[in-house]
C-alpha cells in the first residue's frame, strides 16, 4: 500500500475534519510514521508549548508498510509532546488498529486544539465524523470499547481509546488499541484525554493498493518471512516463550533491576519468568499462559494471552477478570515484579490486565510504585498517605491496590499518577527516582550492561530500551556479541541501534524483526513498496535524520546535554552482586565519544554542520 | 566437583530428573570442558547459544577448554532468545 498520500486533520476546537495531501517531499526524507509525524509536529507546534495545552498536537501515524503483507506490517505510532518528559513522545503499537487506518485510506490523523466536551472520532473509509463521547467518559478502555461496538454494530471495526487514568491526568497514560495493545510510553494517552478525545473507531474496506512494484514486493516480503521463520529467535524462541524468556537471562547476568534499582538480582525471578508462565498451577492444572498471539501480518507471534488463577486473592471475587487477555511481557513483568520485589505471577498478571483496561504504561507504573515503596520504607510517606496500606517491597496486595487506585485516579493513585520523578520530588527525596528526562527505566541495569546506560541517557523520549536496544548485542549476541561490562566501543553501537530503529519504526514494521533481519533485509521491502530509491544506505541516513530532528525538537523544548544523564544511584552506587559487582555505569567515558560520533557539539547540541548535512528545518 | 546446571527455554527438556525451576546440581570432572557437559546432556551444540559461567558469557571458541569451571560454579545455558 505504501503511502495513501492522504492525511486527516481533526481540529477539535472547531469541530472540523478535513482531508489533506501528504507532503511527499517530507515522506522522501522521513519515510513515514515516527519520522514523518515528527516532521509535521516540528512544523506545526512550538516545542516549548505546554504538553497538556491545546497547542500540543497528537498524531496517529502509519508507515508505508503498515497494512501490507510484509511481516509485522501493522504498526502505528502516536506522536506528540510528552507531559511526562516535556520531550518528544513517540509510542509505537501493534495490534490491528494501524492497518485498519490504512485500509480506510489514511497515512495519518493529526489532532489539534481541544474539544469543548468529550468526543470520539469515527472513521469509515473517507467518511470521518466527530461524535459526542459523554457516555464514554469515565469509562475504562474495555467498557468504552463495548459501548462503541454496540453503537456502531461493526465487529470488524478497530478501536484506540484512553482509559480513566488518562482522564484523571496520570502522566504516563497510554493509548490502548484492540483491548490490550498499547502506544504505552511517555503519556500519549494523557495528551489525548487533555483534548477531550476519548477514542478513535476505524473501519477501512479500501484494501491494499499503490504498491510501487508488486512483483518485487511479493518476492522480498516472502524472502523476509523465510528469514524470520528460519531464525531460532523469531521462528522458535519468541513465539514459544515471548519476551519474558529474558527474565532468567537478565537475572543471571546480574542486570535485573530489583527493588527500585537498589539491587541487580531478584531472588524471585524464576517465579515470574516465561518458564513459570508455562507451569501448570495447583488450583486448576492450567498454566498462566493460554496461547501466543500475533498482531496484524506478523509471522513471529510473540504476544501472550494469559489468565489469572481464579482462586487468587486479586480476582476471586471479580469474575470479570476470569478471562483470557493480554499477558505478561518482559518489561511489564519486570516493572511489576522484580522492581517492586513482588514474585506473585497472578498478582502481576492481574495488574497487567488493569494496565490494559485503563491504559497505564506498566513500566512507568511499576517503577513509580517501586519508588513509592522506597519512600514508604524510609518514612518519607506513611499509611497516612496510602489509606492505611502497608506499601512495602514484596507486597502483592499493595501492588494490586496501587494499580486499582491509579487506574481510577483515586486517593494516593493521584500521587502515583505523577510518575516517579514528580512523586519523589513531592516527598522531598528526588534521589529515589529512577528516571531519565522524567521517564522511568526499563528492565536492564546500566551497571551490568554498560551500553544500555548510554542508550537510556541519550534517548530522545527519556529512559527507554526501544530507542537503541543494545541488549541484543551486549547480552544476546545479535548481530554479534559484545562485552556488557565494557564501556569502550559502545558509543558507536548505541548510535547504530538508534538510527536503525528510527528507520524501522518509520517503515511501519516491528523492531523485533531486527533479531533476524538486518537493514539489508528491510530496505528491499521498503524499496519495492515505495517509489524512490530506498537502499540500506538511505534507510540508515533517514534514521539518523530522524534522530537529529527529534533531538532538535527537544532542544527547542528546553532539554539540553545536561539532561543526558543517569540517576546518581547508577553512577555512584556499585552493583552489589553478580558479574557487575563493584561496577557503576561509565557514562562519563561514553558520552563524549557518542556526541562526537553524532557530529554534535561538546555540549550535546546538534552542530550547524550536522543540521545542514541532514537538511533539518529551521 | 559439584556445579549447578541451568537449562532454559526450548532446551530445558534436556534437564535430568530431579531438576527444579530449570536448575539441577551435577557432578562433573575437574577438567571437564563446557562442551563435555553440553554433549553429556544431549543439548545440541548449535542450540547452546548463550552460555554463562556465573553470569559471564563464554564464547564458542573457549567451550572446548578444560579448567574453566570450579566447585560451586553456576553454568546456565539458553538457545538463541531475545525480548524487549
Amino acid at each position: 500500500m505504501s503511502w495513501t498520500r492522504k492525511l486527516l486533520r481533526v481540529n477539535l476546537t472547531a469541530g472540523t475534519v478535513t482531508e489533506e495531501a501528504l507532503n511527499m517531499n517530507w515522506a522522501n526524507d522521513y519515510l513515514g510514521q515516527r519520522g514523518l509525524a515528527t516532521r509535521y509536529l516540528v512544523e506545526e507546534m512550538d516545542p516549548a508549548a505546554d504538553a497538556l495545552s491545546p497547542e500540543n498536537k497528537l498524531i496517529m501515524a502509519t508507515g508505508p508498510l503498515t497494512g501490507t503483507s510484509a511481516s509485522t506490517g501493522g504498526r502505528y505510532s502516536v506522536i506528540c509532546k510528552s507531559p511526562l518528559t516535556n520531550a518528544i513522545a513517540c509510542s509505537n503499537s501493534g495490534g490491528f488498529f494501524g492497518a485498519e487506518l490504512k485500509f480506510a485510506g489514511w497515512d495519518m490523523v493529526i489532532f489539534e486544539g481541544k474539544a469543548a466536551s468529550p468526543m470520539y472520532l469515527s472513521i469509515e473509509n473517507d467518511k470521518a465524523t466527530l461524535l459526542p463521547a459523554n457516555d464514554l467518559w469515565g469509562k475504562s478502555v474495555w467498557e468504552a470499547d463495548k459501548i462503541m461496538r454496540t453503537k456502531h454494530q461493526d465487529p470488524q471495526a478497530r478501536i484506540a481509546c484512553v482509559g480513566r487514568s488518562a482522564e484523571e491526568g496520570c502522566l504516563y497514560a497510554a493509548v490502548v488499541n484492540d483491548l490490550h495493545r498499547a502506544a504505552g510510553r511517555s503519556g500519549v494517552g494523557t495528551v489525548m484525554a487533555s483534548k477531550n478525545l476519548k477514542a478513535v473507531i476505524v473501519r477501512g474496506t479500501l484494501g491494499l493498493g499503490g504498491i510501487h512494484d508488486p512483483k518485487a514486493f511479493a518476492e522480498t516480503t516472502k524472502a523476509g518471512k523465510a528469514v524470520l521463520a528460519e531464525n531460532a529467535v523469531t521462528g522458535q524462541g519468541l513465539p514459544a516463550y515471548g519476551t519474558q524468556v529474558l527474565m532468567n537471562v537478565i537475572n543471571e547476568v546480574g542486570a535485573l533491576p530489583t527493588r527500585n534499582m537498589r539491587e541487580v538480582q531478584f531472588e524471585g525471578a524464576a517465579n515470574v519468568s516465561a518458564e513459570a508462565m508455562a507451569e501448570p498451577r495447583k488450583s486448576d492444572g492450567k498454566p498462566n499462559l493460554t496461547t501466543n498471539g500475533a498482531c496484524y501480518s506478523c509471522t513471529i507471534a510473540c504476544g501472550r494471552i494469559s489468565t489469572v488463577d481464579r482462586t487468587h486473592f486479586s480476582v476471586k471475587d471479580k469474575p470479570e477478570y476470569w478471562i483470557n487477555s493480554g499477558g505478561l511481557e518482559y518489561e511489564a513483568a519486570w516493572a511489576l515484579g522484580p522492581d517492586t520485589g513482588v514474585d506473585d505471577i497472578d498478582a502481576l498478571t492481574y495488574v497487567n490486565f488493569l494496565c490494559n483496561e485503563d491504559g497505564l504504561d506498566p513500566i512507568s507504573f511499576g517503577s513509580t510504585v517501586a519508588a513509592a515503596m522506597e519512600l514508604f520504607e524510609t518514612g518519607a510517606i506513611s499509611t497516612a498517605q496510602t489509606d492505611g496500606v502497608e506499601l512495602k517491597f514484596g507486597s502483592a496486595e499493595a501492588l494490586c491496590w496501587a494499580a486499582e487506585v491509579t487506574a481510577k485516579g483515586e486517593g494516593f493513585g493521584k500521587d502515583l499518577g505523577l510518575g516517579s520523578k514528580r512523586l519523589c520530588e513531592k516527598y522531598g527525596q528526588p534521589q529515589f527516582s529512577m528516571t531519565v528526562k522524567g521517564q522511568e527505566f526499563p528492565a536492564y541495569d546500566p551497571r551490568g550492561i554498560q551500553g544500555i546506560g548510554l542508550a537510556y541517557a541519550t534517548s530522545n523520549r527519556g529512559a527507554c530500551h526501544l530507542r537503541g536496544y543494545t541488549i541484543a548485542s551486549e547480552i544476546l549476541g545479535i548481530p554479534e556479541k559484545t562485552d556488557p561490562l565494557e564501556s569502550a566501543g559502545k558509543a558507536g553501537l548505541v548510535k547504530a541501534f538508534q538510527d536503525a530503529t528510527a528507520a524501522v519504526d518509520s517503515a511501519g514494521l516491528c523492531v523485533f524483526t531486527t533479531f533476524a533481519w538486518g537493514m539489508d533485509d528491510i530496505a528491499p521491502q521498503v524499496d519495492a513498496a515505495c517509489e524512490g530509491n530506498w537502499s540500506t544506505e538511505k534507510m540508515m541516513e533517514v534514521g539518523e535524520r530522524i534522530w537529529n530532528l527529534e533531538r532538535e525538537f527537544n532542544a527547542k523544548a528546553g532539554i539540553t546535554g545536561a539532561d543526558d544523564t543517569l540517576p546518581d544511584r547508577l553512577l555512584s552506587l556499585p552493583a552489589n552482586v553478580g558479574p557487575a559487582a563493584g561496577k557503576v555505569n561509565e557514562l562519563d567515558k561514553m558520552l563524549p565519544e557518542y556526541y562526537s560520533a553524532r557530529g554534535w557539539n561538546a555540549d550535546g547540541s546538534v552542530s550547524a554542520e550536522t543540521h545542514q548535512k541532514f537538511g533539518l528545518p529551521g | 566437583m559439584r556445579i549447578t546446571l541451568k537449562l532454559y527455554a526450548t532446551i530445558s527438556q534436556h534437564l535430568p530428573a530431579g531438576s527444579v525451576k530449570n536448575t539441577v546440581e551435577i557432578d562433573v570432572d575437574d577438567d571437564a570442558s563446557l562442551h563435555d557437559i553440553i554433549d553429556k546432556y544431549n543439548v545440541p551444540r548449535e542450540l547452546a547459544h548463550l552460555v554463562l559461567i556465573n553470569g559471564v558469557f563464554v564464547c564458542d571458541a573457549d567451550r572446548d577448554q578444560g579448567g574453566l569451571l570450579k566447585q560451586d560454579d553456576v553454568l546456565a545455558i539458553w538457545p538463541p532468545v531475545a525480548g524487549g
